[in-house]
């Protein structure tokens, strides 16, 4: 079990994302312990989601080696990186919206099982799945809507769905795009008081621009720009330091 | 209501062969094998967002592979019907490879140009295909030693492969392998990050649609009896994949009632209408301008509509 071994559930190193002669992500090097509340900040266009991305699988890197739990994934497509125990969710809703919230989570558990290659029993039979799928749904307190197809619910109510999906896969490291974007107060409360319960063994790595609540959720802080990462460290240190101060609070 | 319907088109398969002449008989032979073909690239199409124009490969194929096997290489009906959709298959699951590597219009246009590679060559290799004039003189299998040479019987011989392929075909869709197509269909980023092998997932639709597209070619063989170079043109995909569209994809009865109707204006209009394409095409362009999801869920649609309006 070399995957247990690791201190770190997440490794990067040096890695460099070009588009032609736009380079979007330049000698980026983190680690991030298990359990770990990291908040990644920065400008627009900074290199936030091209990070991500490159995390998950979605863009192969230039050069430079993603590790998770000590294990090189760099050339590992998405699916495997989630059979890993990576989860993420997305800046732009991407669910299935003709089908309802209870489907939708139910897909994120059936990913993960082996009964996804099954082709002649119905996901109904499965009810397992289904009850699972009813209590995720509970704990992001949509129960309620949990027969209703996406498109029929709003928008702060998809966010949630969007979180309920990754959660659902009980990832050990999940990342986070902008999990905030574009809630009312109530709902920036509700969702974060649900980040704040996600288990303490999964590390999460947060984008987000509402600083006021995120920073109460992270434990560090990683500050990119231009691509690169110009501050790194525990979350008081980094908003005290100068160069914070200069690139994003633009002081 | 859901069982009146049931039963409303179980009799109007069962009940027709009885007092119906051979002609319509045939008719119905060939709507049903139209159907089966339709509704195997409806699991390309409509299940699984993979538009192809291609698919008559399957269906040609399979007619070749077992003319070919019981006149030329002397093979029973039984064993060449076995090997002609292994070969299927297998084509399937090579052509998968090379048209997979895109999604889209990139699709669409590798499987339109393997096909055409199958076409030429079938007019082409004439020392082994007879070319333009195709394979005649074929025979009818004797399934459990019963002759399907009449009109009649051959209908329910049809009858019986089409509802076993239909209920396999609703089978996998319904599946949970069947949501996760759908899922694909959609939203294939999320699909893989939720730990889901998108190409995996579309290869194994596409082979499982080649068999069906192969079923149909075995028995488009034997309601001929003959085969020429046309079962594979493109103009034998369009027709199949306007049946899909017009009928309803990604439903499951859709892609049938299209192919139905397509090979009504095709072989009914056109001995009253000489140019049975132009109403083809005007039927085609209602369907879409009223219709746009196909007749299926236009008139499920209408008729909810109705019953809400007279409550």
């Amino acid at each position: 079990m070399t995957l247990l071994t690791s201190d770190h559930a997440l490794e990067i190193v040096n890695l460099k994302k070009a588009f032609g002669g736009l380079v979007v992500t330049q000698d980026v090097s983190l680690t991030i312990r298990p359990g770990e509340r990291r908040l990644i900040i920065g400008p627009n266009g900074a290199g936030k989601t091209t990070l991500f991305n490159q995390i998950s699988g979605d863009l192969r890197p230039n050069s430079g080696e993603i590790k998770l739990f000590g294990k090189d994934v760099t050339p590992f497509t998405p699916y495997k990186r989630a059979h890993l125990g990576l989860s993420r969710t997305y800046q732009i809703i991407t669910l299935f919206s003709n089908d309802t919230l209870e489907h939708n989570v139910t897909l994120g558990l059936l990913g993960l099982r082996p009964s996804r290659w099954q082709m002649w029993r119905p996901l109904s039979y499965y009810g397992d799945l289904s009850t699972e799928a009813r209590r995720t749904l509970d704990t992001v307190g949509l129960l309620h809507l949990a027969d209703h197809p996406v498109s029929d619910i709003a928008y702060g109510e998809k966010r949630r769905v969007e979180l309920a999906m990754a959660l659902a896969q009980k990832p050990r490291v999940l990342l986070l795009d902008e999990p905030l974007a574009g809630l009312s107060n109530t709902e920036r409360a509700q969702v974060k008081s649900l980040i704040g319960s996600i288990p303490g063994e999964t590390a999460v790595i947060m984008i987000e621009h509402d600083m006021d609540t995120a920073l109460d959720l992270a434990e560090s802080v990683t500050l990119l720009n231009y691509g690169r990462v110009i501050v790194d460290g525990d979350r008081d240190a980094v908003i005290a330091d100068e160069r914070t101060r200069e690139v994003y609070l633009g002081v | 209501m859901r069982w009146t319907g049931i039963a409303l088109v179980a009799a109007s398969f069962l009940v027709p062969p009885f007092f119906a002449g051979d002609f319509y008989v045939n008719l119905a032979s060939q709507i049903l094998i139209a159907a089966i073909f339709a509704l195997s690239l409806n699991l390309l199409v409509g299940f699984g967002g993979m538009t192809s124009l291609g698919h008559a490969s399957y269906l040609g194929v399979a007619a070749y592979i077992s003319a070919l096997l019981t006149t030329r290489y002397g093979f029973g009906h039984g064993p060449a019907a076995v090997i002609s959709l292994a070969g299927t298959t297998a084509l399937a699951a090579f052509f998968g490879v090379i048209a997979l590597r895109a999604t889209g219009l990139g699709f669409l246009m590798i499987t339109l140009a393997l096909s055409q590679v199958l076409w030429g060559l079938a007019y082409r290799v004439s020392n082994v295909t007879n070319g333009d004039n195709g394979i005649a003189g074929l025979t009818r299998p004797m399934p459990f030693g019963i002759s399907i040479d009449s009109a009649v019987s051959f209908y329910w011989f049809a009858l019986i492969v089409a509802t076993f392929a239909f209920v396999m075909m609703t089978i996998f869709v319904s599946s949970a392998f069947g949501s996760t197509l759908k899922g694909v269909r959609d939203q294939s980023r999320r699909m893989a990050a939720l730990g889901f092998n998108p190409w995996m997932i579309r290869w194994i639709t596409f082979i499982y649609a080649g068999f069906w597209g192969g079923v149909s070619g075995l028995l488009y063989v034997y309601y001929n009896k003959y085969i020429h170079p046309t079962s594979l043109s493109t103009t034998s995909s369009a027709e199949a994949l306007l049946g899909v569209i017009a009928g309803g994809s990604g439903t499951l009865g859709g892609p049938a009632v299209g192919a139905a109707l397509v090979l009504l204006l095709k072989n009914y209009v056109s001995a009253y209408l000489e140019r049975w394409n132009m109403l083809l095409g005007l039927v085609f362009l209602f369907i879409v301008l009223v219709m746009p999801t196909g007749i299926v869920p236009g008139f499920s649609r209408l008729m909810a509509g109705l019953r809400g309006g007279s409550r």
